[in-house]
């Protein structure tokens, strides 16, 4: 009988032991390994540009200057016309956002001006990206808006005229699963 | 396409109103078929000859396998652009593969711009923005954090899309839906990152970033990251292949490829999403209205069979073993039904156990072919309650030009000649 409630005693207290392992095994302590690093150094390397302008550097391009930089840059895939090759159609959509053929172009789907600018300057072109100046992107950023029929031919685009740019398709998502 | 209204004659319906085929049955005849065969495969193997690798010895040792010559076919499709030759995807050939672990070296992929070889005593882990201080983290700090490893899937966004077109398209089973792989991945969860960074109360996203030329990146809720998302280091047991990420990726369980940032060197906490191209312009789902579905992290609730599909023949009539694929963001799988009669009857397959969370599940079952034409199926559930859906249904809901997240029923017709097809 008393090896009997032994075992009994063993058993309860395996159970409670292994009752505690999960939430002790949540807290195991981490060590402490990262190097502090200034506000100016490598987190203000980041590209991350933010609908509302936050991101976007000192600079400003013009719809004029940006069309050369396209046709050297960008044209060989999207066409001189920026409607499309090898790569996407970014102009000249024809077929709205309802027909079942839509053209999902910058005019037609993007919803803010300023991602243009946070993907040229870190991934165009393609060939060797990041290398364009800020100037450059904001002019490419302007010829392709003009090209879209969203800003004059004689338009500057800078941080502060950027992030004013109200895309036509603002409204155009439901955000299934944002917090 | 030839299709048979009566499925298979071999298992007529059990009676009026029985929608099930009777599953025991169904594995005791199969059984008692396969013994047969096997003992046919036995006479072939004592007439084959001498065999030279009984009388010679044998290669030496190799410092890291490979698999055998006669398997070299089985490898990665690749779909590249043409004009940038590392922007594109390869396929994992699930066609070719068994079992639930998708070999390190046939692991799916899309790559943006290349695959960069990083040299890890360079690469560093930034942890910025809306935290009490941004912190930067070496590869060699970060192997001596507490890991965990668990198996999981990862499935691009743009998996399967050509579900959508007006034509069953004919490519092999892996050359459609394999943009999907699993593996076992070991990593740190980034709630220690986070902790020790210390964030801000009003932040609720987190943008990564590759260390990839164009430096991809993506917004990832705050919660998810702190839930359940790793730093991730080692896949299958050995630290990341270069086209997986090395010397860090992200792993963010049951969501979306694309979230998975490969060659992660930046994490900026932040109040908003950061609204990157890719996901505005890219992996969001156009509407029938116009309107975009976006920030669709979970997939859903999907199988396939692999085996018998596209581009596979029945030699004859004989017993064969439908084998295949099931996986759910949402969890656990609970239960896959096969239907070799286009969806008119299901029997439940055998899932292989364990069927793991967010994870790849194995379903099996045996069938015997008559020889008549058949559509087999495959059917999904999981313990969320999600149902893979037939591909009307699906269309009927998102329409389709949404391009992302497909993950209707797959169908595949075996002619009466055995040649697979796919099929709607």
């Amino acid at each position: 009988m008393d090896w009997f409630r032994i075992l009994i005693s063993a058993a309860v207290a395996t159970t409670l032991l292994n009752g505690c392992a999960a939430p002790l095994a949540q807290r195991v302590e981490a060590p402490k390994l990262g190097v502090p690093v200034a506000a100016d150094g490598l987190a203000a390397q980041t590209l991350n540009v933010f609908p509302d302008g936050r991101g976007l550097p000192p600079g400003q391009g013009s719809v004029k200057e940006g069309a050369p930089l396209f046709l050297r840059h960008c044209a060989a895939c999207h066409g001189r016309d920026g409607r499309g090759g090898t790569a996407e159609e970014l102009t000249g959509a024809s077929r709205p956002l309802d027909h079942p053929a839509a053209d999902k172009t910058i005019g037609s789907y993007w919803p803010f001006a300023t991602t243009l600018f946070d993907f040229i300057r870190r991934a165009k072109p393609m060939t060797a990206p990041g290398t364009l100046n800020a100037d450059e992107v904001y002019a490419l950023s302007a010829w392709l808006l003009h090209a879209n029929g969203l800003i004059a031919a004689d338009a500057v685009m800078d941080a502060a005229r950027l992030a004013a740019v109200r895309m036509p398709n603002r409204e155009g998502f439901i955000r299934v699963e944002a917090p | 396409m030839a299709r048979n209204p009566n499925g298979n004659a071999d298992q007529p319906p059990v009676g009026a109103g029985e929608e099930r085929l009777d599953r025991r049955r169904f594995l005791k005849q199969g059984a008692a078929l396969a013994g047969a065969t096997a003992a046919a495969g036995a006479t072939a193997a004592q007439s084959g000859g001498d065999l030279p690798w009984l009388h010679v010895p044998g290669q030496p040792f190799s410092a890291y396998g490979q698999p055998s010559s006669h398997e070299r076919y089985t490898a990665r499709r690749i779909g590249a652009n043409r004009a940038v030759a590392g922007n594109g995807v390869s396929f994992t050939p699930l066609e070719d593969l068994d079992g639930t672990i998708t070999p390190n070296g046939l692991h799916f992929e899309r790559h943006h711009n290349g695959v960069p070889q990083i040299d890890p005593a360079q690469h560093r882990l930034v942890v910025h923005g809306r935290v009490r201080q941004a912190l930067s983290f070496d590869v060699k700090s970060l192997l001596r954090y507490p890991m965990r490893s668990q198996m999981l899937f990862i499935e691009c966004g743009g998996n399967s899309n050509a579900g959508w077109h007006a034509e069953p398209i004919q490519r092999p089973a892996g050359s459609v839906h394999g943009l999907v792989s699993c593996a076992e991945w070991t990593g740190v969860p980034l709630s220690f990152l986070l902790d020790e960074a210390g964030v801000d109360q009003e932040a609720s996203w987190v943008i990564a970033e590759g260390a990839d030329a164009g430096a991809m990146n993506m917004s990832i809720p705050l919660g998810k990251m702190r839930e359940d998302c790793l730093i991730g280091l080692y896949q299958n047991g050995e630290r990341l292949r270069p086209e997986n990420g090395y010397p860090m990726r992200l792993i963010v369980p049951g969501w979306e490829g694309v979230l998975h940032v490969k060659w992660l060197q930046r994490l900026e906490v932040a109040d908003q999403p950061v609204m990157s191209r890719n996901e505005t312009s890219k992996y969001t789902e156009l509407l029938p209205s116009g309107k975009a579905r976006q920030f669709t992290f979970t997939m859903d609730c999907k199988s396939l069979i692999t085996s018998p599909s596209h581009g596979q023949t029945l030699r004859q009539p004989d017993v064969y073993q439908i084998s295949g694929l099931a996986w759910s963001g949402h969890g656990r799988i609970t239960r896959v039904e096969v239907s070799v009669d286009n969806g008119r009857q299901w029997t439940d397959a055998v899932l292989q156990s364990p069927a793991l969370p967010r994870c790849f599940t194995r379903f099996r079952l045996p069938w015997r072919w008559d020889g008549k034409p058949a559509v087999l199926k495959s059917r999904a559930t999981d313990e969320a309650g999600n149902m893979q859906p037939e591909r009307a249904a699906l269309i009927a809901e998102r329409g389709r030009a949404g391009y992302f997240h497909y993950h209707a029923i797959v169908a595949w017709a075996v002619e009466d000649d055995g040649l697979v097809s796919h099929t709607y």
